[in-house]
């Protein structure tokens, strides 16, 4: 993990467990009369969004508020930016206004690495979606979420995903969701499996840690969880599939196919969901659906990877640790 | 465990020593809270929340009331004011008592007292959690070096050391064994601590 | 600068295309003689033994960028650049601005070249107008201008209209013109950033699949097969178009094809930084298609590499990925990097590279005074490789206005020491005159 966040494949099994477990700590806070820490005082976060994201942005917003970080949004619509000014000139602004954090979301993969590796800036960078490339915080909260409802014992601190079988499907080849949750799921030990039509799995998946099926109904039976990746329409008219109705038929989440899922296993969403489309109501709106939980869950993680990354002298993770004496 | 902690160390206190003065300081808590009704133990991470756990046992038994005194954890690494010197901590458990802490003797309980830069962290996390009647402390070891106005309500040994000595403190539950080790730093320049 | 026409140098000991050392002499704009202790006799006399002599390099593929660019490069500063590299002809792509469409863009171009007098620039001609793929240029009319351009390209864009290319192809035939298809199907690679395989799939950039090249290069081999004329693939990047090449050559059909330098070292893997100095087009592709376009480079399968010298401003680089403009600039590094991964590693001796970067390129755009034996009467275009140097890329040295260069840190081996331009220098000593 280093300095920056850029990609769920940067983090070692014992990185994610502590992002894991810190967020299990600060999840207690939400409980409490006062759910500030003093942590991050004085410390500044830029909220950099070159992308519409407001749940996002505000999910980090509230990650850093609640560590006492003053947060800063900087959103590039109507800004200098959609005027033609370049990543380059809106990071040296930044870094002038002594940003300690950026946390970006862009359109063009690879700019959060860019902005991490240019140069430009000293700050830490943490990736909160970079095109079609990853999106780690996501894939953190997703194995945040997939621990507590699946670990055995409470909230499974300490643990991994050894052995769990997550199976995520849909529009695998445009989502930085998936790739990240390939990575990180790996890492935590968990056996992942894609479900898309080919269409739509990326040219090259057969380097990834997972497998590929591109039949729902023969993986749904045993899996602990299945992840529903959201669907865009406009995909349809770039001939990914013929129409919304075989899709959903094929590919989409409804109660039958829910029904035959093990008692035990979850629905997963990252949000927002098509309704009708790869999820139905039905199943959005069950107890096995854990999108609501996930998006609590996304301001506790977020918090962790702020504090790991801004909370001492220099990253946490991959840092060694050693308890101090007195 | 601390590397810099010299195999020579020497021990000050045994098994049979710290069993004592626990036993002794639940007698004072008990004296001092008038009976331990509403008092609250609330160790610190890592050691001060066996040692928390270990008193509790001692004032149930002393005052009768098997199960009865709340005892829990509170975490101040998010509080701490020498977070910038060093990589961020990973997070000890927070678990405050489900009857909560307003109103309540909170006694704070840690292992070994030192530049009470902990403790004051302490205070600060408990204004956030609730509002204690009082606050007290208890410690097994106060070996010195104060650098804040704060002192403890109890404590199983004073140790007057040097700063280039090293205090260490081993409990069953974490090392295995009880015992508080007295060690020389080593050549390394002293950790701020 | 002036010609002098009675001035001489002797290159003594010279390894003429590697071999046994000679002395040549050039007096005037020739070459006047080759053999063993030829009389100095008021030549300038150069200490060339143990360096490689060869006749002038000859680039098909090169953007200067003028007129419409000068940002980033103009005539001057690229044939500068280009001498630099021990090239003595260049071949001025046409995507400029305006495009060189028409017989006054070319002309302009032609006559800058002329002024330069760094190298001889033939401006290629656009095959269609703008370079929009829709209707074509004045090609005859280019053809007929003083810049007499006998290769047509639309490079930056693919010809991609069968009927057009069709068209041009029979077009040219009128004046043995050659169209340089810059092979890209333009569906299957909207919004490609990177060559499309396994390290696409991990950085999710849109991916370039080899198809959209190799299915372009086999349409136009049976094109250019059917209507009986020749075509000429710019810089074929993939294993799979190299073996469309070959078969269509064991038909006898009139291909040629180019490679870059890049592509003959470079992987994707590279492009896992996301520098966009990494970023050009065709993308740079896997380590078995880099082997293979070496192999068909020495074999003949391909017939020369041309550099797809692209300049771009720093700001086109200095930037995210998606963003950054497409192009490596090559002229200065195109020998050393041919010397690296042909010669050094054996596939290719000097004779072989003097054939590929100069004779057969000269050849495919029919110059006449470029790509010649070096020998008694010939023009004295000439590039004299220092190439037990060893050195590490700079781009701050460059002579090139641009600074997008894959290479730089990158030790690699090889100095043009001199190169002639007939018979003058045009580099000293490794630095330009």
């Amino acid at each position: 993990m280093k300095r920056h966040l850029i990609s769920a494949a940067d983090l070692s099994r014992d990185d994610a467990v502590l992002i894991l477990d810190t967020a299990e700590e600060l999840a207690r806070l939400a409980d409490r009369p006062i759910k500030k820490l003093p942590t991050l005082r004085g410390r500044t976060v830029v909220n950099l969004f070159f992308e519409d994201s407001t749940r996002t942005r505000i999910s980090f917003e509230a990650a850093a508020k609640r560590l006492s970080a003053d947060v800063i949004n900087f959103s590039a619509k109507g800004s200098s930016v959609s005027k033609g000014e370049s990543l380059k000139d809106t990071a040296l602004t930044l870094e002038a206004m002594g940003a300690d954090a950026v946390v970006i979301r862009h359109h063009a993969s690879g700019a959060p690495h860019r902005l991490a590796t240019s140069g430009w800036i000293n700050g830490a960078v943490v990736n909160a979606g970079d095109g079609t490339h990853e999106h780690p915080t996501q894939a953190l909260l997703d194995a945040f979420t997939m621990r507590r409802r699946l670990a055995s014992g409470a909230s499974g601190a300490g643990q991994d995903l050894a052995g769990r079988r997550i199976t995520i499907v849909g529009d695998v080849l445009h989502s930085r969701v998936a790739r990240s949750n390939v990575h990180l799921l790996s890492t935590l030990g968990a056996e992942v499996t894609l479900v898309a039509p080919p269409t739509l799995v990326p040219f090259g998946v057969e380097s990834w840690p997972c497998e590929v099926s591109y039949d729902l109904d023969a993986v749904v039976g045993k899996t602990d969880a299945v992840m529903m990746l959201r669907v865009q329409r406009e995909r349809m008219n770039a001939a990914f599939f013929p129409t919304e109705r075989e899709y959903a038929r094929r590919y989409g989440l409804d109660g039958d196919r829910m029904a035959r899922m093990p008692e035990h296993a979850i629905v997963m969403h990252p949000g927002p969901m098509n309704r009708g489309m790869e999820i139905t109501a039905e199943v959005a709106d069950s107890d096995r659906c854990t999108a609501v939980e996930q998006v609590a869950n996304g301001v506790s993680i977020r918090m962790a990877v702020l504090y790991l990354l801004l909370g001492g002298n220099e990253s946490a993770v991959a840092a060694a640790r050693t308890e101090e004496s007195k | 465990m601390d590397a810099r902690t010299s195999d020579a160390a020497r021990s000050v206190l045994e098994a049979p020593d710290i069993a004592r003065v626990l036993t002794r300081i639940a007698h004072e808590i008990v004296e001092r809270a008038k009976g331990a009704d509403d008092v609250v133990l609330l160790g610190i991470p890592t050691r001060g929340v066996f040692l928390a756990r270990r008193l509790a046992a001692r004032l149930e038994e002393i005052t009768g009331k098997p199960g009865r005194i709340p005892v829990g954890s509170l975490d101040i690494t998010m509080y701490r004011d020498d977070l910038r010197l060093r990589p961020a901590r990973a997070l000890a458990r927070t678990e405050i008592p489900d009857d909560g802490i307003d109103g309540r003797l909170v006694v704070l309980v840690d292992d070994v007292l030192f530049s009470g830069r902990t403790i004051r962290a302490a205070l600060d996390a408990l204004g956030d959690i609730g509002r204690p009647r009082a606050v007290q402390l208890a410690v097994l070891v106060d070996r010195g070096h104060r650098e804040l106005p704060i002192r403890a309500d109890y404590v199983g040994k004073n140790l007057p050391t040097s700063l280039r000595e090293t205090v260490k403190v081993q409990l069953t539950e974490e090392d295995g064994r009880d015992s508080v080790l007295l060690g020389l730093r080593g050549t390394t320049p002293a950790d701020g601590k | 600068m002036t010609m002098s026409d009675t001035h001489k140098t002797l290159l003594r000991g010279a390894k003429v295309l590697g071999g046994e050392p000679r002395d040549v002499l050039i007096e005037g704009e020739r070459i006047a003689g080759v053999g063993t202790g030829l009389d100095a006799d008021g030549a300038t006399v150069i200490d060339a033994a143990g360096q490689i002599l060869l006749p002038g390099l000859v680039d098909l593929h090169t953007h200067l960028r003028e007129p419409g660019r000068e940002d980033s490069e103009t005539v001057l500063t690229g044939t500068r650049a280009a001498a630099i590299g021990g090239f003595t002809a260049v071949h001025a792509m046409a995507n400029t601005f305006p495009v060189a469409d028409t017989a006054g863009v070319v002309e302009q171009v032609w006559r800058l070249g002329k002024e330069s007098g760094y190298c001889d620039v033939q401006p290629v001609g656009a095959v269609t107008v703008g370079l929009e793929g829709k209707k074509l240029a004045e090609l005859g009319a280019m053809r007929d201008s003083a810049a007499g351009v006998r290769v047509f390209s639309d490079d930056g864009k693919c010809v991609d209209d069968a009927v057009i290319m069709r068209r041009a192809l029979e077009y040219v035939k009128a004046f043995d013109g050659v169209i340089a298809q810059h092979a890209q199907e333009p569906r299957l690679t909207e919004g490609a950033q990177m060559n499309e395989g396994i390290v696409s799939a991990e950085l999710g950039l849109g991916g370039w699949p080899a198809v959209a090249e190799e299915s372009i290069i086999a349409r136009d081999v049976l094109l250019a097969a059917h209507v009986g004329s020749r075509v000429h693939i710019c810089h074929l990047s993939t294993a799979g178009s190299v073996e469309i090449v070959r078969w269509a050559k064991s038909k006898g059909w009139n291909v040629t094809a180019e490679v870059t330098p890049h592509h003959l070292l470079l992987t994707d893997e590279l492009v896992r930084s996301y520098d966009p100095v990494f970023k050009v087009n065709p993308p740079l592709r896997t380590e078995a298609d880099v082997m293979a376009l070496r192999e068909a480079l020495a074999d003949g399968t391909i017939d020369c590499v041309a550099t797809d010298h692209a300049p771009h401003p720093h700001e086109d680089k200095d930037c995210e990925w998606g963003a950054a403009a497409m192009g490596m600039v090559g002229l200065e590094t195109a020998l050393s990097v041919v010397q690296h991964t042909m010669v050094d590693t054996g596939l290719l001796d000097w004779t072989g590279v003097a054939d590929r970067m100069s004779v057969r390129p000269s050849a495919i755009g029919r110059l006449t005074g470029h790509g010649r034996p070096i020998a008694a009467g010939e023009p004295a275009n000439l590039t004299l490789l220092d190439s037990a140097y060893r050195g590490v890329v700079n781009p701050a040295g460059f002579a090139s206005r641009s600074r997008n260069t894959p290479y730089e840190g990158r030790e690699l081996p090889g100095r043009v020491a001199y190169t002639f331009l007939r018979g003058r220098a045009t580099v000293v000593d490794g630095k330009l005159v």
